[in-house]
């Protein structure tokens, strides 16, 4: 089964575009990596999938279902929004007991024996929190529902190096233990890399690139050699991005053929490499388009 | 039992970096037959990585006869690595012995028989998985 599926889903504000023709499947279990500049359109994707926001275009359906449409609905679905938001004023245990009334499935024993693994003092005002600890606070109300989605908007931009690997570490535990589908949007690839098995490259309201991480990998290769005409590759060869010195070429190539081309050095893609060509490929003028993302059914 | 590593720059895929150091450990005696290997669980919680990348590093493992699974239990060692190679360390070093000194007299400096090494090498591997 698919957890989410969007077909030329879009969202205008005004004029403007925020989302246009998104149409991509995701997997149920998935741990989907979101990434793209500011402004590229991920929360307005992220709002979408939870039902904070409307589509102007298209279709989108959640977990089989419309995003929001009933309490049976929200109770699939967790979010954490951007900078972890929780109530200032509230305790550590206001936040549980508000928790534990709004939420049918809602997992009393798992939301206390993560607070007090994770130190937190009950009585403490979420205000006077750090930014560690209010982003843990919030992930234990998102996940204390039991969701089956979770979906995690820069959970960890504003958070140090330890506290962003012990985040990351509890939601892995959350995925190994109950196997439900994650989408985390962030600029932090070396994360992505660790923790994501599908990625989501966004950029100027479009989907450039969507896939399962170790398919898009294989399928892209990096070749160097002598200067080249690029409207001389194979039509197997689809250019993503390529750069030119007065006698060296080098292009990064979507195929799924092996480069036989013996002028070429081969070399693998990273994921951060991946990323950035896509990231760029959508803003330069060049008539080598990227190809559009991949749908993966 | 090990505790792994990830190395995010280098560029090699999370569990085949994970597939090298029970391999590697094996070779060094670290890990013997019957060991259990770190559970799914206390891997991710401690690297921060997605599970599918432990249970695929696991699974390449069984499929090499080196661990097995056993249900409820966790992932255990069925083989060591390290007797059969220490033993054929010996003459490997002479014949590598011997082809350095081959380099160095053909005109090699240090760095272009490490260069000239490394590329064969991961010539030889590429091939070797392809």
């Amino acid at each position: 089964m698919s957890a989410i599926v969007a077909e030329e889903l879009g969202k205008r504000y005004g004029r403007r575009w925020a989302l246009r023709n998104c149409t991509l499947e995701i997997p149920d279990g998935s741990v989907v990596g979101l990434v793209g500049a500011n402004g590229a359109g991920k929360s307005t994707f992220l709002h979408l999938t939870v039902g904070l926001l409307e589509p102007t275009a298209g279709s989108l359906a959640v977990l089989g279902g419309r995003p929001g449409a009933n309490a049976a609905q929200l109770a699939k679905v967790g979010f954490v929004a951007q900078d972890a938001p929780v109530y200032d004023w509230l305790s550590v245990a206001d936040h549980l007991r508000l928790g534990s009334h709004m939420n049918p499935g809602w997992d009393t024993a798992m939301a206390s024996e993560r607070i007090d693994r994770l130190g937190l003092d009950l009585a403490q005002r979420a205000g006077k929190l750090s930014g560690g600890q209010r982003s843990q606070l919030a992930l234990t109300l998102a996940i204390g529902k039991r969701p089956d989605l979770l979906v995690l908007d820069e959970p960890v931009a504003s958070l140090d190096p330890l506290a962003r690997r012990t985040f990351l570490a509890d939601v892995m535990e959350l995925v190994a233990d109950q196997k439900p589908t994650i989408i985390l949007s962030s600029h932090l690839l070396s994360d992505i890399e660790r923790v994501c098995d599908h990625l989501i490259v966004m950029a100027e309201g479009r989907v450039q690139l969507a896939g399962p991480v170790e398919e898009l990998l294989c399928g892209h290769k990096l070749l160097t050699g002598p200067r080249r005409d690029m409207r001389t590759m194979p039509s197997g060869q689809a250019v993503v991005r390529a750069s030119h010195t007065d006698r060296q070429t080098t292009v990064l190539v979507r195929t799924a053929e092996p480069i036989l081309d013996p002028a070429w050095v081969v070399a693998d893609v990273g994921l951060e490499d991946l990323v950035l060509a896509y990231m760029a490929a959508s803003t330069a003028p060049t008539p080598q388009q990227a190809p559009l993302a991949a749908v993966r059914s | 039992m090990i505790e792994f590593r990830i190395d995010t720059h280098s560029g090699v895929p999370p569990y085949r970096q994970l597939v090298h150091q029970v391999r590697q450990a094996l070779r060094l005696g670290l890990l013997r037959e019957g060991d259990q290997l770190p559970t799914v669980k206390d891997v991710v919680g401690q690297l921060a990585i997605n599970p599918n990348t432990v249970l695929k590093a696991y699974r390449e493992l069984e499929h090499e006869g080196l661990a097995a699974g056993r249900p409820g239990l966790g992932t255990f060692v069925t083989r060591s690595l390290a007797q059969e190679s220490v033993a054929a360390h010996k003459g490997l070093r002479s014949e590598l012995d011997r082809w350095l000194t081959k380099a160095r007299r053909a005109g090699l400096d240090d760095a272009s028989i490490s260069a000239l090494f490394e590329s064969t090498f991961r010539a030889a591997s590429d091939e070797g998985v392809a």
